[in-house]
């Protein structure tokens, strides 16, 4: 059994930060025929905790896809920390990004997602142990360690060996919480990560998101359905329709006297349900 | 026409002579198909758009086209381009290339069917290529598909016989020369039968255990 008193990080490495900002410029995505960001801008300061809401097909979704390159933007740039994300130089000319600058950019960032996309073939463990051993070369001992850390931080420290399959909603969702913060991201991305969840099960992953949130200097951006959830989590809130930004302040005010019609209306539909 | 069974007795160690040809000859024909066919599988997932329709529509020549004529081919034309192997090697390449090209539809379905959430997942953290696939996408993929593949292996015993045209010593082989010696077809044909279906109900059983087996673990 070798020592773990040697690993003195177990605890404060997985909310590491220096994080970057965000910045959208004149960002366009479309599917199809269809235009879901128009010219987009909009900025994320290093550290910021920044919530969208807004109806559904607004775009919401798009600019946490673009951000983890799941989608490719059809103009304008975005910047994650100094560097372009789609971008990179070459000889003082900026031209599109290969795998390896994505490869390297992606690791600023993290994803967790609605339908928590843990890998069923694989126990708690190694979902949490893949990404730091395969991508970053984390020795084994130091992935399991950092593993377990997390286990602890989310509350699951007894189920490292069992499958997701074995898990009920929201403890798959602790798991790819912590699956996410294995790799130490910067900027966290949460997609409507309690949509998915039965009732009963929202508020113990809110509540572990919100414990995160205090406790780390991460740059989050969160897309939720959750109003009260926005409020506890974010530092400010950017109210979106048609792929721009309608409103934007901080939660007390937007929650509280709204100053769009859209933005009004938005809310009252969102709490009537 | 009556049933002898002193005669049926004589007969058994050459069946089961030719049997242990037909079983080795199904044996490293399905390893050759189970292999082949993922890495056909593979190919057509290649981001070179070349590759990706050299072997589309090269697999699909291959499994559009009878057995016998491949075999043919195998055995009588290439021998006249120097390239010439025993008659049980070409019988196990050509059992094994041609079912492949089934093999690779399997796979590919298999493939298609694993969650674009997975593929997200893997991106999100980052994982390169190879280990996507090895890791994330083929055991999942694989793991769905092992019931078809398994029925392959017992569809590929039952089309061994067709090695009779190019000579291997398989079961049919043996039973006919014993027919042709004796000119008794009865005892001999239905043994065939009799050792194909004890064979195959054997294989089901253990497939069927395999599956469970990857279905609860």
């Amino acid at each position: 059994m070798p020592p773990t008193d040697t690993t003195p990080e177990k605890d404060a490495a997985p909310l590491r930060g220096s994080a970057p900002g965000i910045r959208f410029e004149k960002v366009i995505k479309r599917f199809g025929s269809n235009t879901v960001l128009r010219e987009l801008d909009f900025t994320v300061a290093p550290g910021e905790r920044v919530t969208l809401i807004g109806p559904s097909g607004s775009g919401k979704t798009t600019i946490l896809r673009l951000l983890m390159t799941l989608e490719k933007p059809d103009g304008g740039l975005i910047f994650v920390g100094d560097d372009p994300l789609w971008h990179m130089d070459r000889g003082g000319k900026r031209v599109p990004a290969n795998q390896k600058h994505l490869h390297e950019m992606r690791k600023r960032i993290g994803m967790v997602f609605q339908q928590f996309n843990l890998f069923p073939n694989m126990n708690v463990l190694r979902n949490l142990t893949e990404g730091p051993m395969r991508v970053l070369g984390v020795p084994r001992d130091e992935a399991v360690e950092r593993a377990k850390g997390l286990l602890d931080l989310v509350g699951l420290a007894d189920k490292i060996d069992a499958h997701p399959s074995q898990l009920s909603g929201g403890q798959q969702q602790r798991v790819a919480i912590a699956r996410a913060l294995a790799m130490e991201p910067q900027v966290l991305l949460l997609d409507e990560v309690t949509s998915a969840l039965d009732p009963e099960l929202v508020v113990g992953v809110q509540d572990l998101l919100r414990d995160i949130a205090r406790q780390s200097d991460l740059t989050l951006l969160c897309v939720t359905h959750e109003m009260t959830f926005a409020k506890d989590i974010s530092d400010r809130v950017l109210m979106f329709d048609q792929g721009q930004i309608v409103e934007e302040g901080p939660p007390e005010r937007m929650f509280g006297e709204p100053s769009e019609q859209r933005t009004r209306d938005f809310l009252q539909a969102v709490l009537a349900t | 026409m009556e049933w002898d069974w002193s005669y049926t007795g004589d007969i058994i160690p050459d069946l089961l002579r030719g049997l242990r040809y037909t079983v080795i000859a199904t044996l490293l024909g399905y390893l050759i198909a189970v292999v082949l066919g993922l890495v056909w599988a593979l190919l057509r997932r290649t981001p070179n758009v070349v590759v990706r329709q050299v072997v589309r529509w090269v697999t699909e020549f291959i499994r559009c086209t009878p057995l016998i004529p491949q075999l043919f081919f195998a055995f009588y034309v290439l021998p006249t381009w120097g390239l010439t192997f025993g008659k049980l090697t070409v019988g196990v390449l050509m059992l094994g290339i041609h079912y492949s090209t089934y093999m690779a539809e399997v796979y590919r379905a298999g493939i298609a069917d694993v969650p674009r959430g997975q593929w997200e997942a893997a991106k999100a953290l980052n994982l390169p290529r190879t280990r996507v696939w090895l890791d994330v996408v083929l055991p999942q993929a694989v793991r769905k598909v092992i019931p078809t593949l398994g029925n392959y292996l017992i569809a590929m015993f039952k089309d061994s016989p067709l090695l009779l045209a190019i000579g291997v010593p398989e079961l049919l082989t043996s039973a006919r020369s014993v027919g042709a010696r004796t000119f008794e077809y009865l005892e001999p044909m239905t043994m065939v039968g009799v050792l194909f279906i004890v064979v195959s109900v054997i294989s089901s059983i253990l497939l069927r255990r395999l599956e469970r087996h990857y279905a609860t673990n």
